[in-house]
This record gives structure tokens, C-alpha cells and sequence, in this order.
């Protein structure tokens, strides 16, 4: 179907109408939000709750239940580091602590020009080859603190 | 016929440059205007060689890597020159014959036979090596016929609990309902376990056959795939072979004709591991808070939306193809004891040669290490392996003689899980990875039970109490006993199994915990 696209919040309703008939179609409509919107304002959560007849806190606790979902906006470049055993076992804590410094932000920041966000993640599935980061969609094995900075300079060819 | 190059489209392949790779063999194809065909296909799994590139050759595939853009024009030129005239390659990256590589000529792969051969969204490339063959054969059987077919399997859930496939699927055929459903556990979000993930970005069409003989079984004609977020590649290729198979009429109103019904869909996590538990999981499919139920009711009987639910683990529904076109004894031959089949398991962490292993049951953990890890990446000797996830023991390395089977793990307080094993050098420090195991606890408790949600937050302020020597002696009791109450009080895994890898690290790492090995016993 198509969807026509004139404000944010017309693009929310879209969203809404065209996943609410589904069978348990809220994670599906956060989901799209999200991906249209980076985050689900608190505007988006009450049009949500209207047009599923839920209430907007139920809407929230569902939010807040899920690591993914953010009711704020995120970096331009969405920065997870896996923290699971095997990365452990690979120098994560090392790369945690090499990436805060280097960003000079902590878990669940953002760099001050936006560019950046950086979030913590349990096991990204890539466990013979860590540790991992996860760059928005892509996914980077064997990082070692060198090879981080290089990957952030690429994604972002204007950080310096 | 154009001679094919294969380079994976695999997740752990791109995340080390396969893409880059593919892009820098197609420039070269073109600048020298040389006729190979680039199949992007999956991963055979050895994920110390990825991206490994592999060209058809009369005598079977021959593999080169691990392959970085810069090694392209050498490798073309090692083709040009010797490959295409059938001569022996010559090529530091020269991996000889692809299936005589030893980690891949030592497994037994029944599931994962597949994985690497196709292009994972082929499906003439799934029905030339017997794809949709189980499902033919499904839809000549009655639905009891198919139920008793995986009873006779010995087929176990390969999502951790172990408990009998065909058993489960027996309660909701016998279900009466208006309407049940078919849901796919791929949650996969055990540290050290990539298995489902494999399934799905390599021969997904197996995946969907099996969902649609489930469906078959036990009259169901909704599944649903609940995949976790962090797999974006794996959302993407299902999501088309989901579409390809609809197209050729494997799924939808009328399967293969035979006038039977199965829709499938793909819903995607949002980052919470506790949904990897089946009754959390079915909450957030009915679009709620994952909080894990109490069984009784068991989904079986009452699962989404309170209908008739089969929960399998990927790698159960993944075995089912086989199970139905080679017969239940074909399956059942293999493994040990209780623990029938193979388990695909995956070797990870801190080890050189990391990939997957599809073994039968029974073969020891020793074995496993010695015959496939090529020993720790750091080159340290190795201090520990927890086995089976986040919820696993931490096994130290005089114990690893423990046959790889779900009743010798169980004995031995440990768990066999989903089959992941990460590998730690003597580097790590085991009061740290415990107290990591109650953080990670407090970061992911639905918090239904308060032993779960209140008592890990209680575990990490005791463990730091011991690191910093205050009242240790006093703290280690108290540390146990806490243990105890989680086992005691908590519904589901998350809480009850955060014990065992703790637990695992005091009693068989006490120098890490300041202690004498008598202090440690003291349960």
C-alpha cells in the first residue's frame, strides 16, 4: 500500500493504520516508527494508544520493557558494543572502555555533534569472531581499539 | 556453462568483509573481462577462513582464506592460471578441496548439510539436494503418522529445556481448538551460540519446511517466526524466502495442492534475552511486556492468544526436514543415550578455529577442544569454557572429560543448552565473570519473580563486598544462600539457572574468590 507522507505525526498515523490489524501488532508498529522516526516521541505514543484503544502508559511499559525501543532521538551513527561472555573472553572490556574514552561519552549517550550514540548489547551472534560492534544496521568482527576508530572515521569521514 | 565463485552473504562473513571482497572480485571480472559467475551463498561455518571464497572446479569446490579485497587480483590470477586448466592451486590463502578441510571432513551434518553449498534463497537450489522432500512425504501421512514419526526421532528442544519435540507436538495435535499456531523460538540469545542464525541466513527454506510439516501435524495454519533484532541479515533472507516460497506455493491457502493452509511471518524482538523464554515470548508476539507466565497453563494447551502453540527452537523445527524424508531411525541412529541425533554445536570465544560443529551426541568436551579449536587465539592455556549461554556453568579445564550429552551435562550441575561453547584463557578473572552473570541477571530479569529482579541487584553489591574483602567469609555464605532463593523462587531460567555459572565460579575457581578449596565447599 501506499503511504503518503506530509508530517511526522501523518507518517505515525500511516504507520499505525497499516499495521494495527494485525495479530498483535504493537512491536511491529513500534518497530516502524522507529525505523521511520529513530525514536517514538511522546506524540507518537498517544496516537498509538488511541488508535489501539490502549492507554498511553500501557503503550510506555511496553516501550520501557525493551532495550531497542528510545523515546528520544539517537545518534546519526547508532554505536553498540557486545558485552556477552564470548566478546569477554575476547578483550570487550577493553574495547568498552577504549570507545567511552574515545567517544568521551558513556552507555546510553550521545556525542555532543549527535554523530554518535553509544549502547551496550548482549551477544550480537558473531561469537567466533570478537568482539563485535554493530554500526545502525552493519556488523564489524575482530575489533580491536585501532580498528575501532578506523570504522568510526569511515562511517563518518567529517569526525575530525 | 560459466565456471561460479562463491562468496558468503553470511553475517560473520560480511562482518569481516565479504561484501568488500565480493565488490573487489566483480571489478576484477569486469576490468579483465573475465566470465565467472559470483554467487553469494552461505557460510559453511568456519568462521576462522571467512570470508572464505570457494571456485567450481571438475573435482569439487576449492576454497581460498580468509580473503581481504587485496588478495583479489592474486587469487584471480591462481585461478586463471592454474584452476581453469586444472592444474593444483597455488596460493598462500589455497585451501585445497572445500569438503576435504579436516574441521568440516570430521563433522556429521544432517541439519546443516546444506549450509554453505546453496545460495540461500535458491530454491531450485534447495529442491536439487532434497529440499521439500519431508514435507512431500508429510503430506502423504496422516497427522498422527507425522507426530509419531518425530516421537520415534528422539528429537529434543534444541533451545535448552530438552524436552521431547514430539511429545509437544502430540499435545497440541490432540488439542481441540478453532485455531493453533506454529511459533519459531529464534531468539537466539545465548553468548556463544550462532546455530540459528546459520539455519536461517543459509538454507532458511528448511526452516519454513519444517514449520509448515508442524503446521501439518497438528493442524495449525499460522506460524510465526519471532527473530531477534540484532539479525538484520537473517530478518532480510528470510523475509525473501518466505516470499519465494509463497510464490512457488509452499506457503498460503493451498500447499503444494493439497488444499491445506500455512501462512508464516517473520516478527522481529526489540533486544530483551528474557524473550528467549517461551511464555515471554509469546507475550511480546501478542504485542505486550515480556513477562514470563506461569505454567501451568502450559502453551501447549494455552499459548498465543490462548490457543493450542507449538514453541520450537530453531534448530528442532531445522531438524524436521530431515527426520521426514530419511525417516525417524535415519535421525534416531546417531547420538547417545537419551540424547538422540546430532547437536550443532558452536565453538566460540577465545579459541583459533571458531565455527559451527554438527556432531552426533556423546562424543566429550575434551574431545571437541582438542580435535577442532586449534587452541586459544591468545595462545594462553585455557582456564575455562562455560558451556550452554549466560545460564551455564563455568567448566574449568581438569573437568572437560564430561561426554557431551544433556544427562552426563545435568549431572554434573552444568548445562548442555543450546550448545554453545566459549573458550577463556588464564587471563580471566572468574569473581568478575560471576559478578557479570548477576548484572547481566539484573539487566535482563523480567522482574515478575523478586528473587530474580531484586536478588541479582543483591548479587552483584555481595560479590563486590567480596572482591573488596569486607566480610568475606560472612559474604560467601551469604552469596549461597542468595543462590539458593533465586533456584527456589524464581519461575523461569533466568532466575533459577543465574546460580549455576556463579556457583560454578566459587566452587571451581575459589583462588579468584580469595578462598581455600575447603572454604568453597560448603554447600
Amino acid at each position: 500500500m501506499k503511504i503518503e507522507f506530509s508530517s511526522p505525526l501523518s507518517n505515525v498515523e500511516n504507520i499505525i493504520d497499516s499495521l494495527k490489524n494485525k495479530e498483535g501488532s504493537l512491536l511491529p508498529i513500534l518497530h516502524a516508527i522507529q525505523r521511520e522516526m529513530g525514536y517514538i516521541s511522546s506524540q507518537a505514543i498517544e496516537r498509538i494508544a488511541t488508535k489501539l484503544k490502549q492507554t498511553p502508559a500501557e503503550i510506555h511499559g511496553v516501550i520501557s520493557f525493551y532495550h531497542q525501543f528510545r523515546t528520544s532521538p539517537p545518534g546519526k551513527y547508532q554505536i553498540q558494543i557486545c558485552r556477552a561472555e564470548a566478546c569477554q573472553s575476547r578483550g570487550s572490556r577493553e574495547l568498552e572502555a577504549h570507545a567511552k574514552d574515545f567517544l568521551a561519552i558513556d552507555y546510553h549517550q550521545m556525542t555532543s555533534d549527535k554523530k554518535f550514540s553509544l549502547d551496550s548489547v548482549y551477544c550480537l551472534g558473531n561469537c567466533a569472531t570478537g568482539p563485535n560492534i554493530r554500526i545502525n544496521d552493519d556488523l564489524y568482527g575482530r575489533i580491536s581499539n585501532q580498528r575501532f576508530e578506523e570504522i568510526l572515521s569511515n562511517v563518518d569521514r567529517e569526525l575530525k | 556453462m560459466t565456471t561460479k565463485i562463491f562468496i558468503p552473504r553470511e553475517s560473520t562473513a560480511i562482518s569481516l568483509g565479504a561484501h568488500e571482497v565480493a565488490q573487489a572480485f566483480t571489478h576484477y571480472l569486469s576490468d579483465h573481462d573475465i566470465d565467472l559467475k559470483i554467487i553469494r551463498n552461505g557460510s559453511r561455518g568456519l568462521f576462522w577462513l571467512e570470508p572464505m571464497v570457494e571456485i567450481e572446479t571438475a573435482q569439487g569446490r576449492m576454497a581460498y582464506g580468509p580473503v581481504a579485497s587485496a588478495d583479489v587480483a592474486s587469487i584471480m590470477e591462481d585461478i586463471s592460471q592454474n584452476i581453469l586448466h586444472e592444474k593444483p592451486q597455488s596460493h598462500a590463502l589455497a585451501l585445497g578441496l572445500t569438503e576435504n578441510i579436516p574441521y568440516l571432513k570430521k563433522q556429521t551434518r544432517l541439519t546443516f548439510a546444506r549450509a554453505g553449498i546453496t545460495d540461500p534463497v535458491s530454491l531450485d537450489e534447495y529442491l536439487a539436494l532434497d529440499g521439500f522432500k519431508g514435507l512431500q512425504k508429510s503430506l502423504a501421512l496422516s497427522t498422527q503418522e507425522i507426530v509419531t514419526a518425530v516421537v520415534d526421532s528422539g528429537l529434543r528442544g534444541r533451545g535448552g529445556a530438552a524436552f521431547p519435540t514430539g511429545i509437544k507436538w502430540q499435545t497440541v495435535r490432540d488439542a481441540t481448538a478453532d485455531k493453533k499456531y506454529i511459533v519459531c523460538n529464534a531468539d537466539e540469545g545465548d553468548s556463544g551460540t550462532f546455530a540459528d542464525k546459520l539455519v536461517m541466513e543459509c538454507d532458511p527454506f528448511m526452516l519454513i519446511e519444517g514449520m509448515i510439516i508442524a503446521g501439518l501435524a497438528v493442524g495449525a495454519d499460522q506460524g510465526y517466526i519471532y527473530l531477534r533484532s540484532e539479525y538484520p541479515i537473517a530478518d532480510e533472507i528470510l523475509q525473501q524466502a518466505i516470499e519465494i516460497a509463497s510464490a512457488a506455493g509452499y506457503l498460503g491457502n493451498n500447499i503444494c495442492g493439497s488444499g491445506k493452509t500455512f501462512n508464516l511471518e517473520v516478527r522481529l524482538g526489540a533486544e530483551a534475552y528474557i524473550c528467549g523464554e517461551e511464555t515471554a515470548l509469546l507475550e511480546s508476539l501478542e504485542g505486550k511486556r515480556g513477562m514470563v507466565r506461569f505454567k501451568p497453563p502450559l502453551p501447549a494447551l494455552e499459548g498465543l492468544f490462548g490457543k493450542p502453540t507449538i514453541v520450537n527452537n530453531v534448530l528442532s523445527l531445522a531438524a524436521i526436514p530431515f527426520i521426514m524424508s530419511e525417516g525417524s531411525q535415519a535421525y534416531q541412529q546417531y547420538g547417545t543415550n537419551r540424547s538422540r541425533g546430532t547437536l550443532p554445536f558452536q565453538l566460540a570465544g577465545n579459541i583459533k578455529q571458531g565455527g559451527l560443529i554438527e556432531l552426533p551426541f556423546g562424543s566429550s568436551l575434551k574431545d571437541l577442544i582438542d580435535n577442532f579449536s586449534g587452541g586459544t587465539a591468545s595462545n594462553r592455556p585455557i582456564k575455562a569454557i562455560q558451556v550452554g549461554g549466560p545460564l551455564g556453568a563455568y567448566l574449568p579445564s581438569h573437568k572437560l572429560d564430561i561426554p557431551l550429552d544433556y544427562e552426563a551435562f545435568s549431572k554434573a550441575s552444568a548445562v548442555l543448552g543450546h550448545g554453545g561453547i566459549v573458550v577463556f584463557d588464564d587471563s580471566v578473572d572468574m569473581l568478575e565473570q560471576a559478578r557479570f552473570s548477576m548484572e547481566f541477571c539484573v539487566v535482563e530479569s523480567c522482574g515478575k519473580c523478586t528473587p530474580c529482579r531484586i536478588g541479582s541487584t543483591r548479587g552483584v553489591e555481595v560479590i563486590d563486598r567480596i572482591k573488596n574483602d569486607e566480610s568475606r567469609a560472612d559474604n560467601m555464605i551469604l552469596l549461597n544462600d542468595l543462590c539458593d532463593t533465586m533456584i527456589d523462587g524464581s519461575l523461569c531460567a533466568m532466575g533459577s539457572m543465574t546460580p549455576i555459572p556463579v556457583r560454578s565460579a566459587f566452587t571451581d575457581f575459589p583462588q579468584d574468590f580469595f578462598l581455600t578449596t575447603q572454604e568453597s565447599n560448603h554447600d
